[in-house]
């Protein structure tokens, strides 16, 4: 067969009649597809009966819309079409570990004496399943080289407000009323949230010239009257505090303690233990390091590694060996009598314990060192390879996980951190996170993690440096323009939070003609 | 090491590139004091066949509640749920994908949240809904932060009939905070202290409907009392099912409704990963938690969707934020988005109907056993039974014939005198007629 010259396309194509490109297909909201009495779902009617609702039975109509199954099959198989995955590329969202999720994971929470065993059965009926959160806290504790760890917290955000709440406790209990916390003005904005929730006054930390915290102007805010410093390690510019130690010598100094978001813990798992560096407390995204699904955005799962110090106000439930087997304490009572209490309802993201341990176990102790190693590296290969034509934020040395850069190499390209990152949707890639850290203008934060091949990195930064190229030779138009080829190109933010347009609504009645 | 791609050949050649002789070299920034010398004491790496064999020699110490005859509830239900469910929460393009903030190439999981938040709105009867929370609890305890917010009083009043799970819930996330709560006692046969209890300083009432106890109210005198007051009425809600069969929260004059959205589409799992679903007013969407979904259009005026009205949230307010949350719970709303879906109006009528008829025929069983008394007027798939003695043992004798005979008022209120014989026995459509005389039977024996 040999294709005639004359379809080469030569002139734009109309729009499609249908609206649709291919396997991109235009989908209706499900309510825009109700046929009243339809239903996917096959049930028995039950016999006429008196109820037992004490007149208080609905009596508006419920409003959602009548589907056959494959109707709801054909309708999210089509939605799933418009989003991308890891599953079909690079992710590189710096600071968000968008590692491969190992199907044997699935596989396994879905084991029926995981997936369908009520919280509330007999702990004896549950001896697995306090097996698996006992051996989960186990490898976190052994990796951490902390002697506790909380399992509750649901996500990491979660895990913070846990581990900082141990801190406001232990120091409630010791009669000492300290209630500022300082966190690098690069910390992730769940910190000050986190902090502000629990009633203390937030007080930024500076960086250094070189994207570390500036030691000297931490040692100036620490003072008798401060609680705690949050501080991501390695942080939020990719960078190792490399004056760690004595920022916990500092702070422990000032009879403060050292909260470490652990949200990058993927750079040194199985090679660095976070208690060997001073710090205190750290809470663990089982959806980041250790490859639980980030599902679109949860669930996640935010386990706290503690100090001996605070693991008494670690919150319920605790699982505990005893005579016959596991047993878990839920009340506040005897040893657990200092606890902060309960977090959520029952006993923590089950789920994710599962996939966690799991993720472990097919890795082991060698695998996990394997992981950061080579999360190290492709962060910094992909950093030697873009270095010259990017400008990384804080050059001259190595990073860890993830590269930074900021927007110094589009100066007179009328270019934008922000359509560039546009520019690469229509290559076929996720962008990378932009203009965060907030201290850096423009930034482009690239994290690869280890589960990308060599040729998948070159790929990425092959793209990248022909765009570039593309951006300096003047051809700022395109990049504005861009996404083309996504199934919707820049939508209008401002426009959805000007007016919010939260929820489908029926359209209103057409008036009859007189 | 099947999860890593990286050949010794690729490392190589990536450190030449970079300019390093060892990886090590690239963690020079490391303290060499806290540079691990030997490895830690962890097994070594293994293959699928090995970790799944140990994996599952872990859950064959589970009893799977479907393995057994159950009647567990109290805030977690087990419901069937459809194998569409599964199978599309598994495509990698749901599974695998981040939080949408590149909204272009995310907009399946923007509209299943546009359609989610509708779909918690009708059940609610409520006017907006978020894109969810960690679970019912947590999102119990974001509506009392927020109640607080809006109307900047102190007092939190707590029926005694929430689930104690989520009063300690709303106790541990305000411990630290100005707010006062006034937490009523424990009432299996009702309670109606509440509204005098409503002042002008309180900020809200959080009651449950149906109760823990599984009893339903009217909730509009209430409402009406804080509504005079000026205070919010914040309902919870632990069995979502129950809103396909009962006047939502929404008509009787709820402000926020909190619900666990687990029973529709999402498996047991132990007690988590769930659903937090979370609904409000209007005039009130400034002030609520967690991520929202809206309407917008793009560069070509098609209709698309993005995450709005961030200006609330973490990553731009920083210390002054509704909230310091930065997720939700996407793919369990999935499960609940796909399952409501092939539900539909009808089939979740139809399922309410079918839980209370179950419960209402387990009811008659069990009234007929002697010594045991049904101490609900009213339910929906839920009511607590006075057992003659100590309800916990005889769950502890049942449990030991395979049959979970329901949750012993004790462990959820353990300690508070007069709860000590009460048993939580709740039903869903996939307990059938003779599973619930097998039970009648043995409790009856158990009691002997």
């Amino acid at each position: 067969m040999s294709i005639d010259p004359r379809s080469a396309i030569t002139t734009p194509l109309p729009a499609t009649v249908t609206g649709n490109k291919a396997l991109q297909i235009e989908e209706p909201l499900i309510f825009e597809q109700d046929s009243p009495g339809r239903s996917g779902v096959d049930l028995p009617e039950p016999p006429a009966f008196e109820d037992r609702l004490g007149g208080l039975g609905r009596t508006t109509p419920l409003g959602l819309p009548g589907l056959s199954e494959p109707q709801v099959v054909r309708h999210f198989t089509r939605l799933s079409q418009k989003n991308y995955a890891i599953d079909a590329g690079i992710f590189p969202l710096g600071s968000c570990t968008m590692k491969h999720n190992p199907r044997l994971n699935e596989k396994m929470a879905r084991l029926p004496g995981f997936g369908d065993i009520h919280p509330l059965q007999p702990v004896s009926t549950v001896q697995g399943a306090l097996a698996v959160m006992d051996a989960l806290a186990h490898w976190l504790k052994t990796l951490t080289g902390l002697p506790a760890v909380a399992l509750p917290p649901a996500a990491g955000a979660h895990g913070e407000f846990c581990g900082m709440m141990t801190i406001r406790a232990a120091h409630a209990a010791a009669g000492e009323g300290r209630m500022r916390v300082l966190v690098p003005e690069s910390a992730h904005g769940t910190n000050p949230a986190t902090a502000a929730a629990l009633g203390y006054r937030v007080e930024s930390i500076p960086a250094n010239a070189r994207g570390r915290v500036d030691l000297a102007a931490l040692k100036a805010k620490l003072g008798s009257d401060v609680a705690a410093i949050m501080v991501t390690n390695p942080n939020t510019c990719g960078l190792f505090e490399n004056e760690i130690v004595e920022i916990a010598e500092a702070t422990h100094k000032a009879g403060a303690y050292f909260y470490c978001d652990g949200a990058n813990f993927n750079a040194i798992v199985g090679k660095v233990r976070p208690a060997d560096l001073g710090i205190d407390v750290m809470h663990i995204n089982l959806h980041k390091t250790f490859s639980t699904p980030h599902g679109g955005g949860g669930p996640g799962s935010g386990p706290v590694a503690l100090a001996a110090a605070l693991a008494p106000f670690a919150p319920l439930p605790w699982v505990v060996s005893g005579p016959h087997g596991f047993e878990l304490v839920e009340t506040v009572d005897g040893a657990t009598a200092r606890s902060i209490g309960r977090l959520k309802a029952f006993h923590g993201q089950m789920g994710m314990f599962v996939r966690a341990l799991t993720y472990m176990l097919s890795h082991g102790g060698d695998g996990l060192k394997q992981v950061s190693e080579d999360a190290v590296l492709n962060a910094n290969y992909l950093l030697a390879r873009l270095q010259g034509a990017l400008t990384p934020a804080f050059p001259g040395g190595p990073c860890m996980h993830e590269a930074l850069f900021d927007d110094t190499f589009l100066d007179g390209t009328d270019v934008s951190t922000l359509d560039l990152a546009k520019a690469l949707i229509d290559e076929g890639f996720h962008p990378t996170t932009i203009y965060f850290p907030l201290v850096v203008h423009g930034a482009m934060l690239m994290e690869p993690t280890e589960t990308e091949s060599k040729a998948s990195l070159d790929q990425f930064a092959d793209a990248i440096l022909a765009l570039v190229r593309r951006a300096k030779g003047g051809d700022a138009a395109s990049f504005h323009a861009a996404p083309r080829l996504s199934p919707r190109r820049r939508l209008d933010e401002t426009r959805a939070a000007r007016a919010p347009v939260l929820r489908w609504r029926p359209p209103a009645p057409k008036q009859a003609a007189e | 090491m099947r999860y890593l791609p990286l050949t010794p050949t690729d490392r190589k050649a990536m450190l030449a590139a970079i300019g390093v002789r060892s990886v090590d070299e690239l963690f020079r920034d490391v303290p060499k004091t806290a540079r691990l010398a030997s490895p830690l004491a962890l097994p070594d790496h293994q293959g699928e066949i090995e970790v799944e064999r140990e994996m599952a020699a872990l859950a064959a110490r589970n009893v799977p509640a479907g393995a057994a005859i159950s009647f567990l509830g109290a805030g977690a239900y087990r419901h069937h749920v459809p194998a569409a469910v599964d199978a599309i929460i598994q495509r990698g393009e749901f599974l695998t994908s981040y939080t949408p903030y590149q909204p272009e190439i995310s907009q399946g999981t923007l509209q299943y949240l546009f359609e989610f938040q509708t779909q918690v709105a009708l059940l609610t009867g409520m006017e907006v809904a978020n894109a969810s929370m960690y679970d019912g609890a947590t999102a119990c305890a974001e509506a009392v932060l927020m109640a607080r917010r809006v109307t900047r009083r102190p007092k939190v009043v707590i029926s005694g009939n929430l689930h104690p799970h989520w009063r300690d819930t709303v106790a541990t996330m305000t411990r630290f905070t100005d707010a006062a709560l006034d937490i009523a006692p424990p009432m299996p046969t009702g309670s109606k202290d509440l509204a005098a209890r409503v002042d002008s300083d309180t900020a809200c009432v959080v009651v449950q409907n149906p109760d823990a106890f599984g009893r339903l109210s009217d909730l509009s005198p209430l409402a009406e009392r804080c509504h005079a007051a000026g205070a919010l009425l914040v309902v919870a809600v632990t069995e979502v099912v129950s809103l396909g069969a009962i006047r939502p929260p929404g008509e009787m004059g709820a402000d926020i409704v909190v619900a666990e959205g687990q029973s529709i589409g999402n498996g047991l799992n132990f007690g988590g990963p769930y659903l937090g679903l979370f609904a409000t007013r209007e005039k009130y969407v400034r002030q609520m938690p967690g991520r929202l979904c809206g309407e917008t259009v793009d560069a070509d005026g098609k209709r698309g969707f993005v995450l709005t009205l961030s200006t609330r949230e973490q990553h731009i307010r920083r210390e002054k934020a509704t909230s310091n949350i930065c997720t939700n719970s996407g793919l369990c709303a999935l499960a609940f988005t796909v399952h409501a879906t092939l539900l539909g109006s009808e089939g979740l009528a139809r399922l309410a109907r079918l839980n209370h008829y179950k419960a209402v025929k387990l009811a008659e069983y069990l009234a007929g056993v002697p010594g045991i008394r049904v101490l609900n007027d009213t339910f929906f798939n839920e009511f607590t039974v006075e057992l003659p003695k100590a309800a916990a043992p005889v769950v502890e004798k049942l449990a030991a014939r395979c049959i979970f005979a329901g949750v012993p008022a004790s462990r959820l209120w353990p300690g508070v005198k007069g709860l000590e014989n009460l048993l939580l026995v709740a039903v869903t459509e996939t307990s059938h007629k003779n599973q619930m005389m097998t039970f009648a039977g043995a409790l009856s024996e158990a009691l002997r």
